[in-house]
């Protein structure tokens, strides 16, 4: 008795050419789909030049120059650096609403540590420290019920962000803490490489702009290249079938907002030297506009679906508006209105292309 | 038979086509009043297409449908309401929330200006469910319902719609046999009120029990349509997957020796699901596991595979006890469960076929923490011959796959690095008989290279057919095991329900 389809021999030899036909043909649909991820950064690259020609006309010429271009980047650092962090948040779908809170609480905290320091390289460290380490532990506050007691991570992370909010004013008593510390101060607004600025008439690359691009391209790397980050999309794929399937998913989840918090102190950081103190007010309404570039980025709510290049453009995106805005002269609370039609725009195209590659 | 000779709804030449498959070609079907219609065929035979396209789901390319002579356009669901088709699918379209009345009367609530007529609602839910002879709770939120109840909530839901032809898709695929029997009560009742049912089963022996007529799809084509006289079991299998399967079942190894055992169960307990079981497995054996629907089968298998904990006793593999926190341990030792329900717990839809199946050994293709993809692909590419896996691609995502392509995915991934023991729950389905067959046979492949098997099966056949030994489990307990050859259906059967002395 047998049934008539050939069937599969376990450790037989197999049919080699059939297998290399398989593989070629795999590697023919991957590479298919690198080109057309060209091709459509390519769309976009030359549908971004035509926009920033447009930009420049309307504005006389102040949009492209490489001071005000330098002036956009500088501008996102902070909110592309928290965005990256809510990326990997948002792919487990979960949502972290604590960030902007948490850089009021590591900006003062770290204020205060490097009050009264005597050395200027060790302050600068101890700092660091504790603003990383504060937020990757808030990261953890937020994540634990989550993972142990399946709480939504809205209410975690919103109870994070009053208590973090209440506890930067209860250290500060409502008042900014100066920063002294020299070196703190030139990670949050100095330049670097002053020959390079020199060719574009500009002072350096700044700072800022590197710590952002640093913690872009390293993110991006983690969530496309290493188990971590596979495992991070099939939990938010299927949470059920990634942990039959003996992902850690307890610790995976813990992860992403650990990293959230940590990234958010480092933007703390950049935020705080660039204003030589320690704000309890700064950062608020941070975590929204974070949340609008990951989602303009393409990342969905949903989970199991996104990317870090998506969200740096998201950010940049948000970032040239507001710019482009205030060369214009248009005043502030008519750029939230714009900004709300662009976000809504931008996810309703992003529905309707998917909606037409899935037809 | 009542079934009046004239068809009231007819299909003419319906062709249907999707990126690279021809789903429906040509395909024509008429549905009398009164009769049930069965549509069989493998899966991408075609008949979910055309369901769709009957409940307006989705648009054909060409051919008509006709209501009573009249050509008619199918535009949308709402449209296909309004036509008296009702659609029952699979996976039922409830809220779980609302009551028994409000689900059936959803969307067309009667009213009194602005507020809900809370009475009339009621009594038309009432008369729904008394045109099935059945009794159910009207205020009960649904979720707290069986899923045989729910599936009457769906029936009474389409017959307060007028639907004059109600279409099932795979109705039995969650039922217990009394269910079932239940359920073919409420068909036949159905059929002398004049309505026409299009029953889609993978269950031959029910669509005998059942059918008036039965069409045959293959390919996208029609092959023939006649009265369920004319067919045999053998035919129908022959007509459907093109080609005559000799048997049902491939032969099965002899019973191999118990010098060891691979797998053993000590006094497993879990509250309320599996009370003080014990079991052994040998290397080599195929062990099936029969049991009605709750008892205690798939909490069994969840937890020699760490997907569920246990309260007391152990589980040892070669000798040595498991102590498992969770998956990740079962995994590590060599154990693997393959699921009951591929698509919530065995898959994750929207990655690829290469990311799926590596997902769970994935710390064999990291070097320096980078995944090699290309050595990925090649050991994915290596397994999906062997397995027969069809796919364009291994970047496909396996939610465009078939049922029993998405099946082999899901063995894949336990075959990658070779598990010791293989839990399979429900190893077959929803899935078309040709897959099936190939499913069996490497379940057979793996028994003769030592693999351990324990099988969860609702499907009788197959778990008398495909176990050397059979467990019957009955109220979390094993109270019984046959061993190779003693096993019948009726057995089974009495200690499954208890009947047995």
């Amino acid at each position: 008795m047998r049934a008539l389809r050939p069937v599969p021999h376990i450790n037989m030899t197999q049919d080699q050419q059939v297998i290399q036909a398989v593989e070629i043909r795999t590697k023919e649909v991957a590479a298919r789909k690198r080109r057309m991820a060209l091709l459509r950064t390519i769309g976009l690259v030359v549908g971004l030049v035509v926009l920033l020609t447009i930009l420049n006309a309307a504005t006389h010429g102040d949009f492209l120059t490489p001071g005000n271009i330098l002036n956009v980047l500088r501008q996102i650092a902070v909110n592309a650096i928290l965005a990256t962090g809510q990326t990997f948040v948002i792919i487990t779908a979960g949502i972290d609403l604590s960030v902007g809170s948490l850089i009021a609480l590591t900006g003062v905290l770290m204020a205060g540590t490097m009050q009264g320091h005597p050395s200027v390289v060790g302050g600068l460290i101890l700092a660091i420290l504790v603003g990383l380490s504060v937020g990757g532990g808030a990261g953890l506050v937020n994540g634990w019920p989550v993972v142990k007691f399946g709480l939504p991570p809205f209410i975690t992370t919103l109870a994070m962000r009053l208590m973090a909010s209440g506890l930067a004013f209860l250290y500060t008593r409502g008042q900014p803490i100066e920063i002294d510390n020299q070196a703190f101060n030139f990670i949050g607004s100095g330049f670097i490489l002053p020959s390079v600025g020199h060719w574009f008439g500009i002072p350096g690359i700044p700072t800022q702009v590197v710590v952002m691009l640093a913690v872009v391209l390293v993110c991006g790397y983690v969530l496309t290249q290493t188990r971590f980050g596979r495992y991070v999309y099939a939990i938010g794929g299927n949470e059920e079938a990634a942990r039959l399937s003996g992902v850690n998913v307890f610790g995976v989840k813990l992860g992403v907002y650990v990293i959230s918090g940590a990234l958010a102190g480092l933007a703390s950081l950049l935020l705080a030297g660039h204003e030589n103190s320690g704000i309890p007010q700064a950062g608020q309404g941070y975590e929204l506009q974070c949340i609008a570039a990951v989602v303009v980025g393409g990342t969905s709510l949903m989970g199991g679906r996104g990317s870090i290049s998506g969200t740096f453009v998201g950010a940049l995106l948000i970032g040239m508006l507001y710019n482009v805005m205030n060369l214009l002269g248009v005043q502030s609370y008519a750029q939230d209105v714009v900004l709300g039609a662009v976000i809504l725009v931008a996810v309703l195209l992003d529905q309707l292309r998917r909606q037409y590659l899935a037809s | 038979m009542q079934s009046t000779a004239e068809p009231f709804l007819a299909v003419r030449d319906i062709s249907k086509a999707y990126p690279g498959v021809q789903a429906l070609d040509g395909v024509s079907l008429d549905i009398r009043s009164g009769e049930v219609h069965a549509l069989v065929g493998e899966n991408g035979a075609g008949k979910s297409t055309l369901v769709r396209i009957l409940a307006g789901a989705v648009r054909a390319d060409a051919g008509q449908v006709l209501l009573d002579g009249k050509p008619i356009a199918i535009t949308s669901p709402r449209q296909a309401e309004l036509l008296g088709i009702a659609v029952i699918y699979q996976e039922f379209n409830l809220v779980p929330y609302l009551s028994v009345a409000e689900n059936i009367m959803l969307g067309r609530e009667p009213t009194h200006g602005i507020a809900v007529d809370w009475k009339e609602l009621n009594a038309r839910a009432a008369a729904a469910l008394g045109r099935l002879g059945v009794e159910l709770p009207l205020n009960a939120e649904v979720r707290r319902l069986s899923v045989a109840q729910q599936q009457m909530v769906e029936i009474a839901k389409a017959l307060s719609t007028q639907a004059r032809v109600i279409v099932m898709d795979e109705p039995t695929a969650a039922l217990t046999e009394d269910e079932v029997l239940k359920l073919f009560e409420i068909i036949r009742t159905l059929k002398a009120q004049g309505v026409g049912i299009v029953y889609i089963s993978h269950r031959l022996e029910e669509v005998f029990q059942i059918a008036d007529r039965i069409t045959v799809l293959r390919d996208g084509k029609h092959v023939k349509t006649d009265s369920v006289s004319a067919f045999s079991t053998d035919d129908l299998i022959k007509l459907m997957v093109g080609r005559s399967l000799a048997a049902h079942f491939p032969e099965l190894p002899p019973d191999p020796p118990r010098e060891h055992t691979l797998l053993s169960v000590r006094n497993l307990t879990t509250p309320g699901r599996i009370n003080n079981v014990s079991l052994d497995v040998y290397p080599g054996e195929i062990f099936g596991l029969a049991g009605l629907v709750g008892s205690g089968r798939t909490s069994l298998l969840r937890a020699i595979a760490g997907a569920d904990s246990y309260a007391s006793g152990s589980v040892m593999l070669e000798g040595d006890i498991l102590h498992l926190r969770g998956p990740h341990d079962a995994i590590e030792a060599g154990i693997a469960l393959v699921t009951e329900d591929r698509k919530t717990q065995g898959l994750i839809l929207g990655m690829s076929v290469r990311e799926n199946v590596t997902l769970p050994h994935l710390e064999e293709f990291v070097h320096y923490g980078h995944i090699e993809r290309g050595e990925e692909t090649k050991s994915v590419a290596n397994l999906a011959t062997e397995l027969h896996i069809r796919t364009p691609s291994l970047e496909q995502l396996v939610k465009n796959l078939s049922g029993g392509n998405q099946q082999k995915v899901v063995l894949a991934k336990w075959l990658l690095k070779k598990a010791k023991f293989i839990c399979f729950d429900e190893p077959t389905r929803g899935i078309d008989v040709g897959a099936k067959a190939e499913i069996y046979e490497l379940m057979v492949e793996l028994a003769k290279s030592g693999t351990g098997i324990l099988m969860a099966s609702s499907d009788l056949p197959e778990a008398l057919g495909m176990s050397m030994r059979i467990g019957v489990m009955r109220t979390g307990c094993l109270v019984h095991v046959f061993n190779r050859g003693e096993a019948t259906q009726e057995e089974v059967a009495r200690f499954a329900t208890g009947t047995a002395h």
